[in-house]
């Protein structure tokens, strides 16, 4: 069963590609790939549509925001532990005992994590990944890259994306029926979140494609300065 | 005639600095307030009445925008080719669509609490940047950053950073591709397409 559902999504996935070889469209240098790009943009956008947004929105009106939001602190605590290593990594120790006291506190006050007491407490959650990691050592970001169900990326956040899920607590979790339905839990609750946020970015964007696009650029590097990026001159 | 253009200049110099005294963190703090209060507690606009919303932002927050700087900014190289008439039309339909965009933005995170830090700038700056947080419990604050610049009507917002992305540099591309492809004029449309087509789907 599952293996006739990966062949069919590739199957999608290729269908999608092939409709979008060589445009005659003006390169823009960061996205040298755009007509794969958008290939695969088109097919999550039709998978999004299809099954991703339905069942988000099934699961936002059946669950309480209440709960959702215990819901997304649960993930979030788990996420805090690797968010201390890199900091750790990238030379911010005083950053990383800030993660590491929030995820011990909000495991054991917060039951699991499900409240989050720390930064009821002043200890503030960070946004940390292996890709922002990465590009504090002086990695370039490389071209951009949209990649299947996951979306917005480059060549060095697609290799931190690894990194982050290799190293994903959440993975270790054990039997593997409870493991995948953790990780289900994680997609759908993070896509109803992110409802609002999509239909505004459909809202304001001529081209979502670009928008979203130039969007995840910026985001990125002001991540990558940790919210103090050096202005980019508007003229 | 003098006389009257001296009650004019006299008029200007008392009134002018009343607006041009209040420090740019302490506007952005009152305006913010102020249509949060508002919409929190207008329950036709807690139900969804997005016309009503957009009325209460063009009257509280518009006077504090520069459109005309926002669209030049937005529009890059490219502005300076546009005659008069099609400047004035692309900040029109420029400015529809970001109180549209700012609308939706509201009525889906005005529940959430304020962080107003403290404005770093010198006293006689004339251009700063004025740092909100949006509190949400389990995430990372987002960050509203306003680039505010001083004029003699008093500070004018002229971008808006949202978590790290400005819009107005996150609309260059998309304006600067359909220039490439069909003209300002082809843009003028776009614009006023999209517009339309939101305002369709607004009142289904």
């Amino acid at each position: 069963m599952r293996g006739r559902v990966i062949r069919l999504a590739l199957l999608l996935l290729l269908g999608a590609l092939g409709g979008c070889a060589g445009t005659g469209e003006e390169r823009d240098p960061r996205d040298p790939y755009e007509g794969f790009n958008r290939g695969v943009y088109r097919f999550n956008d039709e998978f999004d549509s299809w099954v991703a947004t339905p069942v988000a929105k099934v699961y936002k009106k059946v669950l309480h925001q209440e709960i959702r939001s215990r819901v997304g602190n649960f993930f979030a605590n788990v996420q805090d532990l690797f968010i201390g290593v890199n900091n750790l990594l990238q030379g911010k120790p005083a950053d990383a005992v800030n993660d590491w006291a929030r995820f011990a506190f909000n495991s054991t006050f917060g039951l699991l994590g499900i409240h989050d007491v720390a930064s009821e407490w002043g200890l503030e959650k960070h946004n940390e990944d292996f890709g922002q990691t990465f590009g504090r050592w002086g990695a370039p970001s490389g071209p951009y890259l949209v990649l299947p169900f996951l979306g917005s990326s480059t060549v060095r956040d697609g290799v931190g994306t690894g990194f982050d899920y290799y190293f994903a607590p959440l993975g270790e979790v054990r039997p593997i029926e409870l493991r995948n339905t953790l990780y289900g839990l994680y997609l759908v609750n993070t896509r109803a979140d992110l409802l609002d946020a999509s239909r505004i970015l459909e809202e304001a964007a001529l081209d979502r494609y670009v928008f979203q696009r130039d969007a995840f650029l910026q985001r990125r590097r002001s991540l990558i300065y940790d919210g103090n990026a050096p202005r980019e001159k508007l003229e | 005639m003098k006389r009257i253009v001296a009650a004019f200049i006299l008029f200007c110099g008392l009134v002018a600095p009343a607006f041009a005294q209040e420090a740019p963190d302490a506007l952005v703090k009152t305006v913010t307030l102020e249509v949060v209060d508002l919409i929190t507690k207008d329950k036709e606009i807690k139900s969804g009445n997005r016309a009503k919303l957009i009325q209460v932002i063009e009257a509280k927050v518009l006077p504090h925008f520069n459109f005309t700087a926002m669209t030049a900014l937005a529009m890059g190289q490219n502005w300076a080719k546009a005659n008069p008439e099609q400047k004035k039309l692309l900040t029109e339909h420029f400015k529809t669509l970001l109180v549209r965009t700012y609308a939706s933005a509201l009525a889906a995170y005005s529940e959430q609490k304020f962080d107003f830090r403290p404005l770093r700038a010198k006293p006689n700056d004339t251009d700063v940047t004025v740092n909100v947080r949006v509190i949400q419990p389990g995430a990372q604050p987002v960050t509203i950053d306003y680039s505010m610049e001083k004029t003699a009507n008093g500070w004018k917002v002229y971008d808006v950073m949202v978590g790290g992305v400005s819009l107005v540099a996150n609309y260059r591309t998309e304006f600067g591709n359909t220039v490439r492809n069909s003209g300002i004029d082809g843009l003028i449309k776009d614009l006023q397409t999209k517009n339309k087509s939101l305002e369709k789907g607004a009142k289904k």
